[in-house]
């Protein structure tokens, strides 16, 4: 089992959820963060004084997947999410060790 | 508008005090209605938009308060430049207001009147806002409003509130602005939304208001001055300004009611905070013209009439395929027209000696003919003039962002602000 992470754009979150139901993935966990990569940050202004901020809003989306279906679901995130123009994000793989579903009391790949 | 004529004042030398005093007060709270408003939309949209539709309701106090005291005025209230179509140019600037507003009898000073209708004014093109939200560019909104307080809120302010206007002349009913604010606003709301186009994403994408309290808090602050709006049209302390302030109260509660009751009767369907804040205005917005003219119990039944009428019309944008995000048309144009109306039929002249019968009233057709008169002469001319200043001001200067601001959001692109910023995350420049 592999967790698949994805750092994206906000508003391509439903193409991208779009994208990865069509993929056969079941269930995701999205929050809301900050951060920066190659994209330039912004200019705010409070009365007068000017501050650059680095940190772009972004969306983290987090999957866990069975290994043969890694390939496919990072191919949907990349092909939903990207607009070519710089800030698309990033999407990294990790192993997973164990999941339980805690309602069942399952494991595995059957919890996922 | 009729207060009891007491005497013709200049200055305000033998106004009468306790009409000044409400009048001043209901200018004050007519005012603030749009900060209201300005909560009323920002909870409605999503938190990356909300500093620029406030700074947009904002703006309007300040660009109409001083375009109203050096033009704006005398084109809706000065001496009739012909037909009934506009006022002259003969009040640039209040001059000559000290000898009067031609075509009323005042009890208050010329200068309290001027002063109430500029919030009238202000919250007019505040309320366009709420259909162009999430997209509108800032510098293109700032010409629009300009032009479009001087092209079609003053003539449209001339043809009902002054009486050298020609509705008014005609015998047309609209005690605080059925035509010239609600009518008016909500179908410029809807060439505004036609012009700069549907948002991204809309209609298939939720796009949840953020921030539901602050929408709750504005449909009260709206509830609260709208008092002033409708009982201050009385422009005196009078009989009438209470009968007024009555019927809005009514209104209001019986718009919340009906509202959320289609709400809760239809499939599935929960009674919602949003949708009791929005049969509130519905319901206001349709007492706007029937404020002085019709009896309490009426009253019941034009805000309840308004909350299932104004939902009902919430679909319209998804049928035809419209972004009026936030349901300006819905709600105050065709509450609007509910009011205008309801108002042929239920005017009494036992209520205001200077309104007249309605159907109900045993007044035959003959005012319920005018007010549709009204109502289509005004939503046609709002359409049509804001279409064509929209389009103008869209194609010399742009009234769109572009689609990165967009998803940005227009608080860091428009205002370089943020509303709700994480701590410590910026440095000095």
């Amino acid at each position: 089992m592999k967790l698949v992470t994805a750092v994206i754009k906000p508003f391509k979150l439903d193409e991208v959820k779009e994208a990865l139901k069509a993929a056969g993935v079941t269930g995701m966990t999205v929050s809301e963060v900050q951060g920066f990569g190659r994209q330039r940050g912004h200019t705010e202004v409070y009365r007068g004084a000017e501050y650059t901020v680095d940190l772009v809003p972004k969306l983290r989306l987090e999957t866990v997947v069975a290994d043969e279906d890694v390939d496919a679901v990072v191919q949907a995130i990349v092909g939903a999410g990207r607009t070519e123009k710089i800030g698309d994000g990033k999407v990294w793989v990790m192993p997973v060790e164990s999941v339980v579903r805690i309602r069942t009391g399952e494991g595995g790949p059957d919890a996922i | 508008m009729g207060g009891s004529v007491l005497a013709v004042t200049a200055t305000g030398s033998g106004s009468n005090p306790g009409d000044t005093a409400w009048v001043l007060v209901s200018a004050g709270l007519v005012l603030f209605m749009t900060p209201g408003l300005a909560l009323f939309y920002g909870g409605m949209v999503r938190a990356k938009n909300v500093l620029g539709i406030i700074m947009q309701n904002f703006f309007c106090m300040g660009i109409v308060s001083v375009l109203w005291v050096l033009i704006g005025f005398t084109l809706a209230f000065g001496p009739d430049a012909g037909h009934g179509l506009i006022g002259g140019l003969d009040m640039v600037g209040l001059r000559h207001i000290a000898n009067g507003v031609p075509g009323f009898h005042l009890t208050i000073p010329p200068l309290a009147f001027m002063v109430f209708q500029m919030m009238f004014a202000i919250i007019t093109p505040a309320l366009i806002t709420g259909a162009t939200a999430d997209r509108l560019r800032f510098t293109g909104f700032v010409v629009f409003v300009s032009v479009w307080l001087l092209l079609v809120y003053a003539p449209i302010a001339h043809w009902s509130f002054s009486p050298g206007g020609w509705l008014y002349h005609r015998g047309v009913l609209d005690f605080a602005g059925g035509t010239v604010v609600e009518i008016n606003s909500g179908f410029s709301s809807l060439a505004a939304a036609m012009v700069v186009g549907r948002r991204r994403g809309w209609p298939e994408e939720l796009m949840s208001p953020h921030s539901l309290p602050f929408t709750l808090l504005g449909a009260g602050i709206l509830w609260f001055g709208w008092f002033g709006f409708n009982a201050g049209s009385a422009l005196g302390a009078s009989g009438v300004a209470t009968q007024a302030l009555v019927n809005t109260q009514l209104a209001a509660a019986a718009g919340l009611l009906g509202w959320i009751f289609l709400e809760a009767v239809r499939a599935d369907g929960k009674p919602t905070t949003l949708g009791a804040a929005s049969g509130a205005v519905a319901g206001m917005v349709a007492i706007t013209p029937c404020a002085g003219f019709v009896g309490t119990l009426p009253s019941i039944a034009i805000g309840f009439a308004a909350g299932i009428v104004c939902l009902l019309a919430v679909r319209l944008k998804f049928r035809f395929r419209y972004d009026d995000s936030l349901d300006v048309v819905a709600v105050h144009g065709i509450g609007g027209i509910v009011g205008m109306v309801l108002l042929g039929v239920f005017a009494a002249h036992a209520i205001n000696p200077a309104g007249s019968n309605g159907l109900a009233s045993h007044g035959g057709l003959h005012l319920l003919g005018q007010q549709l008169l009204a109502t289509v002469v005004s939503m046609a001319y709002a359409f049509g003039a804001t279409y064509l200043i929209a389009r103008v001001v869209h194609s010399v200067i742009g009234l769109r962002v572009s689609p990165d601001d967009e998803a940005e959001g227009l608080d860091t692109s428009q205002h370089a602000e943020s509303a709700y910023a994480a701590a410590g995350l910026g440095r000095i420049q």
